[in-house]
């Protein structure tokens, strides 16, 4: 049986994983629903306001939104299942919208920062030399950057004037620049380790087998090592997912990543912070969401290192 | 299973065993069932004695030599049998019991050297720390001790090197250093497992060499465990050959050279490259692999190898000794001594087990 | 020795260096800053055109790019630098937050390391075992948690539902050393929570490989107790790593990470600045703020590497 049998195999037995691999699908569908439940559920939009009006709860007619300003909390209403805001819009609707944007965002991103520091840290590693300077300088010069302040730097700039470079032109309240951003930052987290594991696999006498059969550099790096830093990626990716979803909430919640109207799980959580001790749901629930995405992922991203790569510590039968 | 030795002579405490070894079983619970590594294994060793315990990888011999020390400590291990060391049982006894006798009465040098010793301490500062867990020795002292066990072990300029890092020696020097260590609170028993194999071929001889010194100088006896039969046939007094976790031969070095029992004893001799002979077409060896200790072959372990079987191999031969005047010469064969001694010459005067090109001889009934 | 440290140090001043420029030069071309608005924004919103252009003069913000960027430069190391909205000195500004956001990271860095590390060792002792599962259990909840969340959930419940704590700001240390304390009780449980179970994790892997390692197998050959192996053996090897981290996520903390933390908990700091000066788009205070951040996680940087090295006998030797 290959390694990669023996894993998905050591994988499909660890039950939590799976089930929380599970939950987190379970979200994300119920996020990829989020037209039908306003439709056919809650019968109204993300941004449909209803601050006048009013629902039968136990059969008692209530303002969805109190004349002092407080709106309905969760219960078991079809309408406003997880209350309302101050406008009068539902936010269980709002967190399911705002959960497709902040999943979207947190998954593009990875995808971005993925791409970005495989390949740099794939060239770094392998061609040392001058390249492997000005990238490991470029690294250290974005990781001197405190994190949060430059996203939110740039989150805040670009969301103003939008990305104009060359050809490609992105508005500036387009999901993308947040994408863009997020992707970017985390690039030298993980393209640090891979530089490293690169600078070792290299050592390896499989690549010097390579070299002395002629094979030329980049069959080598994407054929014999990549494939070495496949279980790495993997388990990076899973990773890089639950920390961009924390960091888009973030910034969401500062003003510098998702642009309102766009819901957003932050932005809901930053939309409610005036009225914490009047409504709390509003920025309670939002949270509760972010959690289970993110730990959802987490778990099973813990499940899968130990799928990929058990140790000594053998499961007894 | 021990044998009771009959003093050789009345009074001698020099004959009384050191460690008695008997029915130790180890097995390990797997994803892929029991794997049973060591299987009934006894032995007995003298003061002063050289035991070699030579096998292939998966033989069960460095297992045995771990367990011995209680090291071997993954929690899917199972023990039973025993092993007795001066009135002190050592499988299944308590942490603290083994503790003492860590070191102080067994010490043991690991196969590579190279990651055997801490990388953040100096090793003068290592040997010290055992010389101070079994001994109240001041630090001066215990200093000065370290220095003069380097010397012994062929450190040059040991008075500086003592403070070095483990990184600043080569795999040899480590090696000595590991054996200083080993012998730094005068222990009855120096376990070395595989001591030589990580190194090259002219250390290895001098690393050989030097246990031997030290063995004479300090009395000490040593369970030598290795693969290489060479490496045996300088030092060993007594060699007990493993396969498949049973001591299939044990005997004295003279008889297990010149008097093997055991067909796989024959090709593991038969195996060794000498210089004093012609160079055969092909070098020899035995055909097909050791079995997968999760499912081994019913019987004799090495039946499914062995060109000379039959049919009453397919029970267990027990570990006896089988010829005449050699009490202390036991194997695992079921084949008469005679026709032992018969089969094993592949060619006259070479012993070794009959490859694809010689004719394979019909066995007895 | 020597050479390394100096070498780092060069290193640093390139990197602080490049970043400043880095920072110049978003600002510059990203819409929304600039001199144009720059000008604009002191001016103030009804400022006519000769008005602005006094401003722009009076300020150099007609010159050519790299002057500005000199002069911007000198302001820094001589503490002039202004703040284009409120002329507000900048530098007295980061140096009034600098207390708040060092009490807030400080106590919390202590905390989430003495925490971290003992869940991990815990964890590693009783590998498999109902201590180790549960405690893994917190800190994969602990790493899942939104900063900025956990600070709302503790307000509304312990300041607001059950009066326990202060519903947020900040005491000065001189003034009540309690009161301080007591202040800062929920913004550094908040800002740890995240640390504990990310340190704890580390560890317990870092623990658990080195168990396996050849030399503490030595080590136990040696006949040592099971406390001096974990402690002399394992530990002084495991925790190496965790040095590391330690420093640059103190470092990232001290320079301004603490912003979500700091700004739920109304504690001022350099953080809240830093944040309200990037919403305004106020260079003066972003390149201060700046710079003062990546000036720490820099120099954490290099205290990192270089105790690195005097904790590894190979790197320092080699």
């Amino acid at each position: 049986m290959g390694p990669w049998q023996l894993a998905w195999r050591r994988l499909r037995r660890n039950r939590v994983a799976m089930a929380s691999l599970a939950v987190f699908f379970v979200l994300v569908g119920c996020c990829l629903a989020a037209p039908l439940y306003a439709e056919h559920i809650a019968g109204r939009g993300p941004t449909a306001t209803n601050a006048t009006g009013t629902i039968q709860i136990d059969g008692k007619k209530t303002f969805v939104v109190t004349p002092d300003g407080t709106p309905i909390g969760p219960g078991l209403h079809k309408q406003y299942l997880l209350g309302a805001d101050p406008l009068g819009r539902d936010v269980m609707v709002r967190l399911l919208y705002g959960g497709r944007n902040s999943l979207f965002v947190g998954f593009m991103a990875a995808v971005i920062t993925g791409v970005l520091a495989v390949a740099l840290g794939l060239a770094a590693g392998y061609f040392r030399g001058w390249g492997d300077r000005v990238i490991t300088n470029l690294f250290d010069i974005l990781w001197s950057f405190p994190v949060l302040l430059f996203a939110i730097a740039l989150g805040t700039a670009l969301a103003l004037g939008g990305l104009k470079i060359g050809p490609l032109n992105i508005q500036g309240d387009s999901l993308w620049i947040p994408i863009v951003i997020i992707g970017v930052v985390y690039v030298p987290y993980f393209g640090r380790p891979i530089r490293g594991q690169v600078l070792s696999l290299r050592e390896k006498e499989f690549v010097d087998a390579a070299v002395a059969q002629g094979m030329r550099s980049p069959r080598i790096m994407f054929g014999e090592i990549l494939p070495n830093l496949s279980s790495t990626i993997l388990v990076f990716g899973t990773l890089i997912i639950a920390n961009n979803i924390l960091l888009e909430a973030a910034l969401s919640f500062l003003g510098a990543g998702i642009q309102p109207p766009e819901p957003s799980w932050g932005g809901l959580i930053s939309d409610g912070v005036n009225q914490i001790y009047t409504a709390p749901h509003l920025s309670l629930v939002p949270g509760v969401a972010i959690v289970i995405a993110v730990l959802s992922l987490n778990v099973f991203g813990d499940g899968l290192r130990d799928a990929l790569d058990p140790r000594a510590k053998v499961r007894l039968r | 299973m021990s044998v009771t030795e009959p003093a050789a002579t009345p009074g001698k405490a020099k004959d009384e065993p050191l460690l008695r070894v008997e029915e130790l079983e180890v097995s390990f619970a797997t994803e892929d069932g029991l794997v049973q590594a060591v299987d009934g294994v006894s032995f007995e060793l003298k003061p002063g004695e050289v035991l070699a315990i030579v096998g292939e990888s998966g033989s069960g011999k460095s297992v045995t030599a771990m367990t011995l020390m209680g090291l071997t400590r993954s929690p899917n291990a199972r023990f039973g049998g025993g092993a007795h060391y001066q009135g002190t049982e050592l499988i299944g006894a308590s942490e603290e019991e083994l503790r003492r006798v860590r070191g102080a009465e067994i010490a043991m040098v690991f196969q590579d050297p190279m990651t055997s010793l801490n990388p953040v301490h100096r090793i003068g500062d290592q040997i010290m720390e055992q010389i101070q867990e079994h001994e109240a020795l001041p630090d001066q002292q215990a200093r000065e001790r370290t220095i003069e066990l380097l010397e012994r072990v062929g450190i040059p300029r040991a008075r500086d090197r003592i403070d070095n890092y483990p990184f600043e020696f080569s795999g040899g020097m480590r090696q000595r250093v590991m054996i200083a260590l080993a012998l730094s609170c005068d222990p009855s028993i120096l376990i070395a497992d595989e001591p030589t194999t990580a190194l090259d071929v002219t250390i290895q001889a001098q690393i050989l060499h030097r246990i031997r010194e030290l063995r004479e100088e300090t009395g000490a006896a040593v369970i030598l465990v290795t693969h290489d039969l060479g490496v045996v046939a300088d030092i060993a007094d007594r060699i007990a050959v493993m396969y498949a976790g049973r001591i299939i031969e044990e005997g004295s070095l003279d008889q297990i050279f010149y008097d093997p029992q055991h067909p796989y004893t024959w090709g593991l001799l038969g195996s060794i490259t000498r210089v004093d002979r012609a160079r055969p077409e092909r070098l020899p060896a035995i055909k097909g692999l050791p079995p997968s200790l999760a499912n081994r072959p019913q019987g004799c372990h090495f039946r499914p190898r062995c060109p000379h079987e039959f049919s009453k191999c397919i029970e267990v031969p027990p570990l006896e000794a089988r010829v005449k005047d050699q009490p202390d010469h036991r194997d695992r064969c079921w084949l008469s001594v005679d026709e032992k001694r018969e089969r094993r010459e592949v060619r006259p005067g070479e012993i070794g087990l009959p490859t694809k090109d010689e004719p394979e001889e019909a066995p007895a009934a | 020795m020597f050479r390394f440290t100096v070498r780092r140090l060069l290193n640093m001043i390139f990197v602080l260096w490049a970043v400043s420029v880095l920072t110049f030069l978003i600002f510059m071309v990203m819409p929304g800053g600039g001199d144009e608005q720059a000008a604009l924004r002191i001016a103030g919103r009804n400022a006519n055109e000769a008005q602005v252009q006094t401003v722009k003069r009076e300020w150099g913000l007609d010159d050519p790019f790299y002057a500005q960027y000199a002069d911007m430069m000198k302001k820094v190391f001589t503490g002039e630098l202004i703040s284009y909205v409120n002329q507000v000195n900048v530098r007295e500004e980061i140096v009034r937050g600098i207390p708040r956001t060092a009490s807030l990271v400080i106590g919390a860095g202590i905390i989430w390391l003495f925490f971290g590390v003992v869940f991990g060792v815990l964890s590693a002792i009783y590998a498999g075992r109902f201590t180790d599962r549960a405690l893994n259990v917190l800190a994969l909840i602990g790493i899942s948690l939104p900063v900025f969340w956990v600070g709302l959930v503790l307000l509304y419940y312990l300041t607001d539902r059950i009066a326990l704590f202060p519903p947020g700001g900040y005491t000065e240390l001189g003034d009540d050393p309690v009161d301080w304390a007591y202040h800062l009780i929920l913004p550094w449980f908040a800002l740890s929570i995240l640390f504990i179970g990310f340190y704890s994790r580390v560890l317990r892997s870092n623990v658990l490989d080195i168990s396996n390692e050849d030399y503490v197998r030595t080590a136990r050959a040696k006949g040592l107790s099971e406390r001096r192996i974990l402690i002399r053996h394992t530990l002084r090897n495991a925790l190496i790593p965790i040095v590391t981290l330690f420093g640059l996520d103190f470092g990232a903390a001290l320079g301004g990470g603490a912003i979500l933390t700091e700004s739920i908990f109304g504690l001022q700091g350099v953080g809240q600045y830093a944040s309200d000066s990037i919403g305004r788009l106020d260079l003066p205070p972003i390149m201060g703020v700046v710079l003062y951040g990546a000036f720490f996680i820099v120099l954490l940087n290099a205290i990192v590497d270089i105790l690195y090295a005097y904790l590894d006998p190979r790197i320092r030797l080699q």
